[in-house]
């Protein structure tokens, strides 16, 4: 209910900007973590859209979540800088590490695996983002040291 | 995000001042936590300094870089990591003094000094978002120019620079300019293309973390040339620290008049407005932008009608990328002739190119185009991170083709690439060693397309997942001397499906990677020899 209150003041906020829907998404998710499905109804009713031209929106984007994630977003960069500079076997490790694949969230909900394709940060890989914190030149031991300090905070 | 931190400044006459990027690869690598020891520990020592967070100077093998200012110019100290800091301290590097990570001037270090750096000529050494400091390092000139001619002329001497968009596409800037200007409409719109989705490149985010106001000052000129009122910097979600330091600087131009209404007193208007992206690689093509920025499903419109007639909200639109328009405060400052000076050919003017992947010191070198990819890979880039024999290039982002060793020679610029069958694109150059397995990365290729599709075209959506299937198949039948010569030709058969009919470049230049690394390195697909050369 809470939540409910909370999108319905963010929808009417940024309601009058032009192409308001990616301002109102990310504004939903960054307050509630993802983008709920059952608010899906009030943001067509807001801005006079079907519900399908408002869920085909959240779907399209790789950045929108439908579903809690874990207190922390751990996002390995996959493309081809990072490669060259071993990301696949960094890949690996968080996968073995966390024990889950990528769009999986630790059992004890403190972690969540996301693939995110270049952070800018190309001459100085594997990077990884964890929240929006950044890091560069990530070794598996430097990867397991972030886990540790970032646990239960 | 790692923020940066308010860092209190020991005020006094005397005081030192110190330099430490807010760059984000800078953070990435602890530049907060640095910058936080060395005002800590200057404070326990009692010695006052001032401390500065500027851009990076873009070698970032050195980041953490500090610099010290002395009365001989900047001094350097990198990488610097948090249990230097005592040793620096007692080193006395704040006067200069000698230690293990000394660099000399910055200035001087033969990376830095053998560019040619007019787009980021105050990238790293400027607060990026300190109007005054803008100001005092020919910040505003280009504007302050711009004002003082017509429209018409301010077109023209973009036009005259030879400015070609560095987006990708290289279209003339200043034709792109003419035909938004000739529109009629009572709304037009400036829309910045930040969207930067090209692995190996990064020279976006460092304009707009590193020197906001070079940006805010290109898309003003812009609007005063074609006559819009309101501008849109469209940046990937995947740059938070881009997004805060462009709102900062947005937030001061404004306070400043140099943005809004009656800029500088000359009663024209311009807004400006940071849109945040979603994760959606297409989003970088210009009319997949347009349609998120509208609060769409990102997907690529067909053309015509062109955006500078039917843009945003179907009003004429200039819609450049970071760079292009980074690029125009210097051209109208020192002319259209100045600029046009450096590059060859029809290739004018310079381009920063990133060194990414495994090298040596990567980071941003600007160079008039000419300039060979063996002088940047090995002058510049000192070869790979590894120390083994570097075996493929790729150039131009996902999209590019992967270059093997015989094409190192080639010159960059738009003409030379196009002619060997590579793509100049934004400028990225991603460095792989020996250890590469061309097979897997021609598959990548295509996976990225099955992430990355709009879904508009078949042969893009449809046609990458087949793509990854039979690379699969070529591999596992590697020993197989019947079926993976047919599996050969049906890669080769799709690619050509894909290049000759999908609507975007995201369809139509995937096959490129796929096929350069097919062509230029078999024995990693299993095969003998070239079968055949694809065509384009
Ligand atoms: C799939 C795809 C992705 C693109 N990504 C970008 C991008 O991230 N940034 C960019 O400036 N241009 C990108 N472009 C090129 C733009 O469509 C367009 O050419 C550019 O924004 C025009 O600006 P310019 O003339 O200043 O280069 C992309 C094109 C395609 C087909
Ligand atoms: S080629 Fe691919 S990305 Fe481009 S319009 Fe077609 S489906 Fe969309
Ligand atoms: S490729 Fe990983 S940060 Fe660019």
């Amino acid at each position: 209910m809470e939540t409910k209150a909370q999108v319905a003041a963010i929808i009417a906020e940024l309601k009058p900007m032009p192409g308001a829907m990616l301002p109102i998404l990310h504004a939903i998710q960054d307050a509630v973590g993802y983008v709920p499905s059952d608010i899906v109804p009030l943001i067509a009713d807001e801005l006079n859209l079907s519900r399908a031209e408002v869920h085909g929106v959240i779907s399209y984007y790789h950045h929108f979540r439908q579903h809690a994630p874990g207190k922390h977003v751990v996002q390995i960069c996959r493309a081809e800088a990072c490669q060259a500079r071993g990301s696949v076997a960094l890949e690996a490790h968080a996968k073995q590490t966390l024990g889950c694949d990528y769009h999986g969230t630790t059992t004890d909900k403190q972690f969540s695996l996301e693939a995110v394709y270049c952070l800018g940060q190309c001459a100085s890989g594997p990077n990884i983002m964890i929240g929006d914190d950044l890091y560069a030149r990530v070794s598996n031991d430097k990867f397991n040291r972030l886990l540790q300090t970032k646990r239960g905070v | 995000m790692n923020a940066i931190p308010v860092i209190p400044t020991v005020a006094a006459v005397t005081a030192i001042t110190i330099y430490v990027p807010r760059d984000s690869t800078a953070i990435a690598l602890g530049a907060n936590q640095v910058a936080d020891a060395i005002v800590a520990e200057a404070q326990e020592r009692g010695i006052p300094v001032k401390l500065i967070r500027n851009g990076s100077r873009g070698m970032f093998w050195l980041e953490p870089l500090v610099e010290v200012a002395t009365a001989e110019g900047r001094i350097g100290y990198g990488p610097v990591e948090l249990e230097d800091i005592g040793a620096l301290f007692d080193a006395d590097f704040l006067n200069g003094g000698a230690h293990a990570l000394a660099l000399g001037l910055v200035d001087q270090i033969p990376y830095l000094k053998n560019q040619e750096r007019l787009t980021f000529a105050r990238v790293g050494i400027t607060d990026p978002v300190s109007l005054d400091d803008y100001l005092a390092h020919e910040g505003y000139a280009g504007l302050q120019r711009a004002l003082s001619m017509s429209p018409e002329a301010v077109v023209q001497e973009v036009f005259d620079s030879g400015l070609r968009g560095r987006g990708g596409a290289a279209f003339p800037t200043g034709i792109k300019w003419k035909t938004v200007a000739n529109a009629q409409a009572g709304q037009k719109y400036i829309v910045c293309n930040a969207d930067e989705g090209d692995s190996g490149t990064f020279s976006d985010r460092m304009v707009m973390e590193d020197d906001p106001f070079v940006l805010i000052e290109g898309m003003t000129i812009a609007a005063l040339a074609v006559g819009a009122t309101q501008g849109y910097i469209y940046v990937r979600s995947e740059y938070p620290h881009a997004i805060v330091a462009l709102n900062e600087a947005i937030a001061v131009a404004n306070a400043r008049s140099y943005l809004g209404k009656d800029i500088c007193g000359s009663g024209k208007t311009f807004y400006l407005e940071v849109r945040k992206g979603a994760g959606a690689y297409v989003c970088g093509e210009e009319t997949a932008l347009l349609e998120s920025l509208e609060g769409k499903r990102g997907m690529v419109r067909a053309k015509p009608p062109l955006p500078a007639l039917e843009g945003l909200f179907g009003k004429p639109t200039v819609i450049n990328n970071v760079i292009s328009l980074a690029s125009v405060p210097i051209i109208l400052a020192r002319g259209g002739a100045f600029y046009k000076n450096y590059g060859i050919g029809r290739s004018y003017g310079t381009l920063p190119m990133q060194l990414a992947g495994n090298i040596k010191f990567g980071g941003l070198v600007e160079k008039a185009f000419g300039v060979t990819l063996r002088e940047l890979l090995f002058d510049f880039g000192g070869g790979t991170a590894s120390g083994r024999v570097i075996r493929a290039v790729q150039v131009g982002g996902p999209l590019g083709p992967y270059l093997p060793e015989s094409l190192f020679d080639t010159k960059i610029d738009y003409e030379s690439f196009s002619a060997v069958g590579g793509t100049v694109g934004h400028g990225g150059i991603v460095v792989f060693d020996d250890t590469v397995d061309m097979a897997k990365q021609a598959r990548y290729a295509m996976e990225f397309c099955v992430a990355e599709s709009c879904g508009k075209c078949t042969p893009c959506r449809i046609g990458s997942t087949r793509g990854v299937e039979v690379i699969d198949k070529i591999v596992a039948r590697a020993n197989d001397g019947e079926d993976q010569p047919r599996q050969v030709t049906l890669l080769r058969d799709l690619c050509d499906t894909m290049i000759n009919g999908s609507l975007c470049a995201m369809g139509n230049m995937t096959p490129l990677p796929v096929l350069s690394a097919l062509n230029n390195f078999p024995e990693d697909f299993g095969i003998e020899a070239v079968q055949e050369v694809a065509e384009h």
